[in-house]
C-alpha cells in the first residue's frame, strides 16, 4: 500500500524539510491530479473491451481504430476535468443544471427525432447531441451542491427541493421518451440523496409509494416498454420478435461454459444469431468466447474500479466531493449491473451499454467525464482545520 | 461563505453518515455483483449443455440434396428423357424483411412486365412449409443471374438455384407414352413421403414418368451447413450423398415411334406396336401430340388453354383411353369364339343375300355389299368383311358366350402391365346393360356387337394386344412399356391375368391367319391395295367404325357428312404369320374406311420394323395415301 502512504495527508505546501524522506514529497500523480490505480483499472478495462470489440464487430478493424480514438479523447476529457478544483464543479453546477433542462425543453420542442423517440439535439453541420447524457452528471452535481449548503441528514424540505431537482429533468428525458436514461438520471442523483443520509424511514415510505405506483406506470408505459418487460417476464413466447435478444445471448453466454469457445470463436456472435452484439450486448459475445472465467475476471475489474472509486469518495474531505464521487461511482456500477443483468436475462432489455466496452462514443465520454471529476475531488484535498 | 461554516460545523457526523452509507453500498455491490456471478455460473456450467444444444441448432441446419432423377432411354439406347441445368430463383419468405419491396425489385430488376408480381406472390405463398425455397421462376437467362448476383446484398431471402430440369428431346411424339413431370402441387405433397421428396421440385404426372415414380426418382441425400442469422450456409460439415434414380429402358423403339407419329401425319388417331411372343410396346403414338416440356416449366394459362379447349384434344391420351367401336377388327376374334363355342368350323358356310334377319322380325341387318357374297366360309368372310357370316355368329354364339370370349382376349379390361392411366374400354354384356340401363338384352344388339359395332367399346392398345395374342396363337402376354429398370431386365414372364386360348384344332389357327392374309393379299382382299409388293406373309384385319349411325334405309356417302361424323378408320395386322415378329393397331379418326385409310399405315409399321432400312420411309407413304384418293371399299 505504498501509494496510501503517499497520498493520504494532502499538503498544501511542502513544510517538512527535504531530509525527512522522499515520501513526503507530493508524487508525480498528485502533481497531475490523476488515480495511478483508477487509471491503470480503466486502461485495462478498455483494452480488454477493444479485444472483445474486435471480435464483436465482425472482425473490423475499423471499428477498433474510431472506438480507441472515442477513448482517447475521451481521456482528455478526463485529465482536462481531474486539472480542475472541485470548488468549480461546485460553483458550476446551477449553470450545467439550468443549461440540461433548457436543452431538454428545446429537445422536446425541436428535437431530432431518431429510433421513434424524440432524443436528439442538433444545430445542423456543428454538433448532434443528446442533452440527456449530460444530464446523467448535471443532475447528481446539482443535487450534491445543493444538499453541500445544508445540514446533513437532509431534512424534509431539502428533501422536497431535491425531489424537484431531480424530479424535472428525469421527468422530460422520460417523456422523449427514453425511460433507461431516465432512470439511470435518476437513479445517480437519487443516490447522492441515499448517501447525504436520507433517514430510513422515508426510503422505506418511498419503496412503498413506488410499488403501490407500478400498475400506474403500467398504464401509462408505451407498448413497446410494456412489451419489453413482458419479454422479459417470458422470452419464450416470442422467440422470433422481441424475445429473440434475450434468447440468444442467453445462448451465447450459456454455450461459453466455464473456459468459453475462444476468441473468435463464437457461433452465436461469429454468425449473426446475437442483436446489437457491439454495443448493448457486446457480453454476450465476452460471455460466448472467453466463458465464465472471461466473465469472472471482466466483473472482477469492474469491482475493483468501484472499490477504488469508493474508497476515493470516502477520502475525500468536503460533503460535495463525498456525495458527488461516491454517486459517479456507484451509477458506474449500476450500469454494469443493468447491463450484465439485461443481457444475462435478469433484467428487463433497457438500452444501456456495459461502460467502456461497449461500442459507443457518448457513453464513453460521460464516464470517463465523471472519473475525471471523481480524481479531481480526490487530488484537490486540503487540510481542513479541526 | 456562511455555507461552509455550515457545513463544517457538522463534518464530524457528515462524514459518519457517508461512511456508513457508503458501507451499505458496497455490501449491495458485493450482493448484485454475486448475483450476477450466480446467474453467470447458472448459464454458463448448470445449464452449459443446453445452451451448447440451442446454439448447435442455431448454426447448423440440415439441408436435403435432391436426387436426380433417372435418364429414360428407348430400347436401342437413344435418350428420350433427360436432365438439363437450369438456374431457378427462390425465395423463403421467412428471410424477407419486406416481402412486397422484394418482389418489386426483382420485377424491376429481371425486367419482367407488371403482371408477375401477382403470379410471384402466388407462387410465394404456395409452399407452406417455414424455411423452405419457394419457386419463384425458373429457367433464368445468363444476364438475368448476374443482375441478380449484382443486386444480392439488397434481397436477402432470395436464392438462385442451380437445379437440373427435365427435358423431353422428341416432346411430341413421345408426350403421351413418356408423359411428364410437373411441379408438385400441394395435394400430391400432402400424400409424398417428406423426407423422400425434401428438396425435390417436380413429380411424375403421366405416362412413363408417372408409374415409373419410385424407381426413376433415387433416394433424397442430406448435407450439414452451418449458416449465419440470415441463413446464408457458410460451410458444409457433413453430407449424405443422394441416390439417383433408377435409369429406364423403354420396349419403345424411337424410330418407329417416331414413324407413327408421322403416318399420323397431324390426324387425330393412334397407333400401337407389340412385340406379340413378350408384350414389349415397340410404339403407342397418339396424335396430335404436344410439347410436354411446357408443363416442366410450367404452362401458362393462355397456352394450357389452347391445348385444353383444342377440339383435336391433343391432351388426350387416344392410345390408353380413346374409346372407339371396332369395328370389323373383332371379326378373326369372333371367328375364333366361334370356333372354340363350335358355331362355325373353318369350313362350314352361309349364304349371303346382303342382309340378314332375325327370325319373326322384318328389320334388316346389312352387309356392306348391298347384293351380297353370296356363299361365304370362314377365311372369305374376313377377306371380304362380310357382315350377314357375322351376324349369323353372334346371333348363333348369343351374348352371354360372345362376352365371354371377347373378355378373354382383353377386351373390355386393363391389359398392360405399366401403363398408366389405362382405360378399360367397354365389353358389352347382359349383365352390363341391365345395372347400366335397367335394360334387358335384345337379340338385335347381339347383332351390332357382332360386327363390333353397339355398345363395344375399344381402346387402340387393347386393339394391339387381343392381335398379338391372337398372332401368338392364344398365348397371352401382357403389354409393357419397361425393359430395364437400373441394369435390371424386366423379367418376360410377368404374371398374366388372362388365361391362354385354346382352340379344338390348333390347324384352326392356321385358317383364321389365312382369312386375315387374304385381307392383304387375296384377290377380293378389303385392303389388296395394301398388299402390292409385300415382301413377308401378314395378316390383317380392317374395320370402319360409324360415328354417325345410319337410319335403315340411308345410303353411307362420306362426302356430305362433316369431317367429325366420318367414320372411324381402322386397322389390326400382325406380320410374318409364321413367325410374328409385331403386332399393330391403327386407328384414324373420321378418316373414312379402313381398308383405305388405315391399312397403308399397319403396312408402314410392319415394313419398317420387319425390313428395317429396306422399308419405305414415311414421306413414300404418305404419297402414296395422297395419290390413293378416298375410294370407299367398305368392310
Amino acid at each position: 500500500m505504498a501509494w496510501q502512504t503517499l497520498t493520504r495527508p494532502l499538503r498544501r505546501h511542502p513544510v517538512r524539510p527535504p531530509d525527512s524522506g522522499i515520501a513526503r514529497r507530493k508524487s508525480i500523480w498528485e502533481r497531475i491530479h490523476l488515480d495511478p490505480w483508477l487509471l491503470g483499472l480503466l486502461i485495462v478495462l478498455m483494452a480488454g473491451g477493444l479485444l472483445v470489440l474486435y471480435s464483436a464487430s465482425g472482425q473490423r478493424i475499423e471499428s477498433v481504430v474510431a472506438q480507441a480514438m472515442r477513448f482517447g479523447f475521451a481521456m482528455v476529457v478526463m485529465v482536462f476535468l481531474a486539472q480542475l478544483s472541485p470548488t468549480t464543479f461546485l460553483r458550476w453546477a446551477p449553470f450545467a443544471y439550468g443549461i440540461g433542462v433548457a436543452m431538454l425543453l428545446a429537445v422536446e420542442i425541436a428535437g431530432d427525432i431518431g429510433m421513434g423517440a424524440k432524443r436528439w439535439l442538433e444545430i445542423p453541420g456543428v454538433i448532434r447531441f443528446q442533452p440527456s447524457e449530460m444530464m446523467k452528471l448535471a443532475v447528481p452535481l446539482m443535487v450534491a451542491a445543493y444538499l453541500n449548503r445544508c445540514q446533513l441528514p437532509p431534512r424534509l424540505k431539502d428533501i422536497v427541493v431535491c425531489a424537484i431537482i431531480i424530479g424535472l429533468p428525469v421527468v422530460l428525458t422520460a417523456i422523449q421518451p427514453d425511460l433507461g436514461t431516465s432512470l439511470l438520471v435518476a437513479s445517480a442523483a437519487v443516490i447522492v440523496v441515499l448517501l447525504a443520509g436520507l433517514s430510513w424511514r422515508l426510503i422505506a415510505f418511498v419503496v412503498a409509494l413506488l410499488s403501490a405506483c407500478v400498475p400506474l406506470l403500467w398504464m401509462n408505459m408505451h407498448n413497446y416498454q410494456r412489451q419489453r418487460v413482458l419479454t422479459f417476464l417470458d422470452p419464450e413466447s416470442d422467440p422470433l420478435g422481441s424475445g429473440w435478444n434475450i434468447i440468444q445471448s442467453t445462448t451465447a453466454i450459456g454455450s461459453g461454459g466455464l473456459w468459453g469457445k475462444g476468441w473468435l470463436e463464437g457461433t452465436q456472435s461469429q454468425l449473426e444469431f446475437l442483436p446489437e452484439r457491439h454495443t448493448d450486448f457486446i457480453i454476450a459475445v465476452l460471455g460466448e468466447e472467453f466463458g465464465l472465467v472471461g466473465m469472472l475476471v471482466l466483473l472482477a475489474l469492474y469491482v475493483m474500479i468501484v472499490g477504488r472509486g469508493v474508497w476515493l469518495a470516502a477520502s475525500s474531505q468536503d460533503t460535495f466531493g463525498r456525495l458527488f464521487a461516491g454517486s459517479i461511482i456507484l451509477t458506474f456500477f449500476i450500469y454494469v449491473f443493468v447491463n450484465v443483468g439485461m443481457v444475462s436475462g435478469i433484467l428487463p432489455v433497457v438500452g444501456v451499454p456495459l461502460p467502456l466496452v461497449s461500442y459507443g462514443g457518448t457513453s464513453s465520454v460521460t464516464l470517463l467525464a465523471g472519473f475525471g471529476i471523481l480524481m479531481s475531488i480526490h487530488a484537490h484535498r486540503r487540510l481542513l482545520p479541526r | 461563505m456562511p455555507q461552509r461554516r455550515d457545513t463544517l460545523k457538522n463534518s464530524e457526523q457528515e462524514l459518519r453518515i457517508f461512511r456508513v452509507r457508503a458501507l451499505l453500498a458496497v455490501l449491495v455491490v458485493i450482493t448484485l455483483t454475486s448475483l450476477l456471478v450466480g446467474r453467470l455460473a447458472y448459464l454458463q456450467i448448470v445449464q452449459h449443455e443446453i445452451y451448447t444444444t440451442r446454439s448447435e441448432k442455431n448454426r447448423v441446419r440440415v439441408e436435403p440434396l435432391p436426387p436426380n432423377r433417372g435418364l429414360i432411354y428407348d430400347r436401342n439406347g437413344v435418350l428420350l428423357a433427360e436432365n438439363r441445368p437450369t438456374y431457378n430463383l427462390t425465395l423463403v419468405r421467412e428471410r424477407v424483411d419486406s416481402l412486397e419491396d422484394t418482389l418489386a425489385l426483382l420485377v424491376e430488376l429481371l425486367e419482367l412486365p407488371e403482371e408477375d408480381i401477382e403470379a410471384f406472390n402466388v407462387r410465394s405463398r404456395q409452399r407452406q412449409r417455414p424455411f423452405q425455397p419457394a419457386l419463384l421462376m425458373s429457367d433464368l437467362s445468363e444476364d438475368q443471374i448476374a443482375r441478380l448476383a449484382v443486386n444480392r446484398h439488397r434481397l436477402p431471402g432470395v436464392e438462385v438455384e442451380a437445379q437440373l430440369l427435365r427435358y423431353y428431346p422428341d416432346a411430341e411424339v413421345m408426350a403421351h407414352t413418356l408423359g411428364y413431370v410437373g411441379r408438385i402441387n400441394a395435394e400430391e405433397l400432402r400424400t409424398l413421403d417428406a423426407g423422400r421428396y425434401a428438396g425435390t421440385h417436380f413429380i411424375g404426372k403421366t405416362g412413363v414418368e408417372r408409374f415409373y415414380e419410385e424407381e426413376l426418382h433415387g433416394e433424397a441425400g442430406l448435407r450439414k451447413v452451418e449458416t449465419n442469422a440470415r441463413g446464408r450456409v457458410l460451410r458444409e460439415l457433413g453430407r449424405t450423398d443422394p441416390v439417383p434414380g433408377e435409369n429406364l429402358v423403354l420396349t419403345i423403339d424411337k424410330s418407329l415411334q417416331t414413324l407413327a407419329y408421322e403416318l399420323m401425319n397431324g390426324r387425330r388417331g393412334s397407333i400401337v406396336a407389340i412385340v406379340p411372343a413378350t408384350g414389349e410396346i415397340l410404339a403407342m403414338v397418339s396424335t396430335p401430340g404436344f410439347d410436354s416440356n411446357q408443363f416442366v416449366t410450367g404452362i401458362d394459362v393462355v397456352s394450357y388453354r389452347a391445348l385444353q379447349e383444342d377440339l383435336d384434344l391433343p391432351l388426350f391420351n387416344r392410345s390408353i383411353r380413346g374409346h372407339y367401336p371396332p369395328g370389323s377388327t373383332i371379326k378373326p376374334f369372333l371367328a375364333l369364339a366361334g370356333l372354340t363355342e363350335g358355331v362355325v368350323t373353318p369350313d362350314s358356310t352361309i349364304n349371303d343375300p346382303g342382309y340378314y334377319q332375325l327370325p319373326n322380325d322384318s328389320r334388316r341387318y346389312r352387309n356392306w355389299l348391298r347384293w351380297g357374297h353370296g356363299r361365304v366360309d370362314m377365311e372369305r368372310s374376313l377377306a371380304v368383311s362380310n357382315n350377314t357370316y357375322y351376324y349369323t355368329l353372334a346371333h348363333d354364339l348369343g351374348i352371354d358366350k360372345l362376352h365371354e370370349r371377347m373378355s378373354g382376349f382383353g377386351f373390355g379390361q386393363r391389359v398392360a402391365h405399366d401403363v398408366q392411366g389405362e382405360s378399360s374400354g367397354l365389353m358389352p354384356s347382359r349383365e352390363w346393360k341391365r345395372e347400366r340401363f335397367n335394360q334387358a338384352w335384345y337379340p338385335g344388339e347381339t347383332l351390332s356387337v357382332g360386327i363390333g359395332q353397339g355398345y363395344w367399346q375399344i381402346t387402340p392398345l387393347q386393339l394391339a394386344s387381343a392381335t398379338a395374342a391372337l398372332a401368338n396363337r392364344g398365348h397371352w402376354v401382357k403389354p409393357r412399356l419397361a425393359l430395364e429398370i437400373g441394369d435390371e431386365l424386366v423379367p418376360h414372364d410377368l404374371p398374366n391375368t388372362l388365361d391362354d386360348i385354346h382352340l379344338e384344332n390348333d390347324a384352326w389357327w392356321g385358317r383364321v391367319f389365312s382369312g386375315m392374309e387374304k385381307v392383304i393379299s387375296g384377290s377380293e382382299g378389303t385392303a389388296r391395295r395394301t398388299g402390292v409388293g409385300l415382301e413377308y406373309r401378314m395378316g390383317g384385319k380392317s374395320g370402319t367404325a360409324q360415328v354417325f349411325s345410319l337410319g335403315q334405309d340411308q345410303r353411307y356417302n362420306a362426302d356430305e357428312l362433316e369431317e367429325r361424323l366420318r367414320d372411324h378408320a381402322l386397322f389390326m395386322a400382325f406380320a410374318p404369320v409364321e413367325d410374328p415378329q409385331i403386332a399393330v393397331s391403327v386407328i384414324v379418326e373420321n378418316a373414312g374406311g379402313g381398308s383405305t385409310h388405315a391399312a397403308h399405315l399397319a403396312r408402314a409399321m410392319t415394313d419398317a420394323w420387319l425390313l428395317k432400312d429396306e422399308a419405305p420411309n414415311a414421306d413414300d407413304i404418305k404419297e402414296v395415301l395422297e395419290e390413293d384418293t378416298a375410294n370407299v371399299e367398305g368392310d
